[in-house]
């Protein structure tokens, strides 16, 4: 199916530039009119696949990340990529609990994180040539009003 | 972000006011472990009240607070965190040690 709206965005990895993709995201998906309680599992899982460009992808140093929506009449599809140092081991790291940074007081929540405040989470990633992350989420609020009329 | 201190006799109340990511998780970190420092404090109750957002990074910083607060033989709290907030803590397994408190006196009860 075509989306009916798109946007990319291409930005430092920098930690300010967390927030700064969240509320990017948000306003974007707001067109759709989803519940503020949506709203705020697309901010966090965005939030979190965005911090691990940064902590995990580009170490905190310099890189670029790039960011897609798109939207659905009652989802949206966003992707988050880096072409950082990439996942060795893609199942592990998705994990609960396994982070590769404990020494940085990382938990290793932020996968589980994403799968549960998204409906699919898929991960593609290369060592040494960076690491792609899909979130999908279709808003019940939406389309179980648009079974209504 | 912004960070508010008072004290309770032994206890150290920490309001957090915005958004608490990776971004601000440093920020917090650094002012926390500065009060925790002094003779003084022993437990620490972390105010959720005021914060708007959070991911993951709050969790490491809630984990890495106790860590030193449990070698003082102290205790922690968390208060009025909101539910999208809660349950991050809960999938982390984190409220199994750390208490999440209605309010910030019956927390204080706790202590
Ligand atoms: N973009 C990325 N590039 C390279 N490695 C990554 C990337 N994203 C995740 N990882 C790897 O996957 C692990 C798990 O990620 P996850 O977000 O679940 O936990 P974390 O970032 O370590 O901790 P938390 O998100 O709880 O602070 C990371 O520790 C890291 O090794
Ligand atoms: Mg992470």
């Amino acid at each position: 199916m075509q989306p009916i709206n798109e946007m990319k965005i291409t930005f430092s990895s920098k930690s300010s530039n967390e927030a700064f993709a969240r509320v990017v995201s948000a306003a974007f998906v707001s067109q759709l009119d989803p519940t503020l309680e949506e709203l705020a599992d697309v901010k966090t899982s965005v939030s979190e696949a965005v911090t691990n460009a940064v902590i995990h992808g580009y170490e905190n140093g310099p890189g670029y990340i790039t960011m897609t929506c798109k939207l659905f009449p009652d989802s949206v599809e966003i992707t988050v990529e880096d072409q950082g140092k990439g996942i060795e081991d893609v199942e592990l790291a998705r994990q609960p609990l396994y982070t590769s940074k404990p020494e940085m007081e990382r938990s290793g929540m932020g996968f589980t994180v994403m799968e549960t405040f998204m409906d699919k989470v898929e991960v593609f990633s290369e060592p040494g040539k960076g690491t792609t992350v899909k979130l999908y989420k279709t808003f019940k609020s939406i389309r179980d009003k648009d079974k209504e009329e | 972000m912004q960070v508010k201190f008072t004290r309770k006799g032994a206890t150290l109340i920490v309001k957090i006011i915005g958004e608490l990511d990776h971004h601000s998780a440093d920020y917090l970190r650094q002012k926390v472990d500065g009060e925790l420092i002094k003779p003084s404090t022993r437990n620490v109750i972390f105010d959720f009240s005021s914060v708007s957002f959070m991911d993951s990074s709050g969790i490491g910083v809630i984990m890495g607070r106790l860590k030193t607060i449990q070698k003082l033989n102290g205790k922690i709290a968390i208060v009025n965190t909101r539910p999208q907030i809660k349950r991050i803590f809960e999938m982390s397994g984190l409220l199994k040690i750390v208490p999440a408190c209605e309010s910030i006196e019956s927390a204080i009860g706790m202590m």
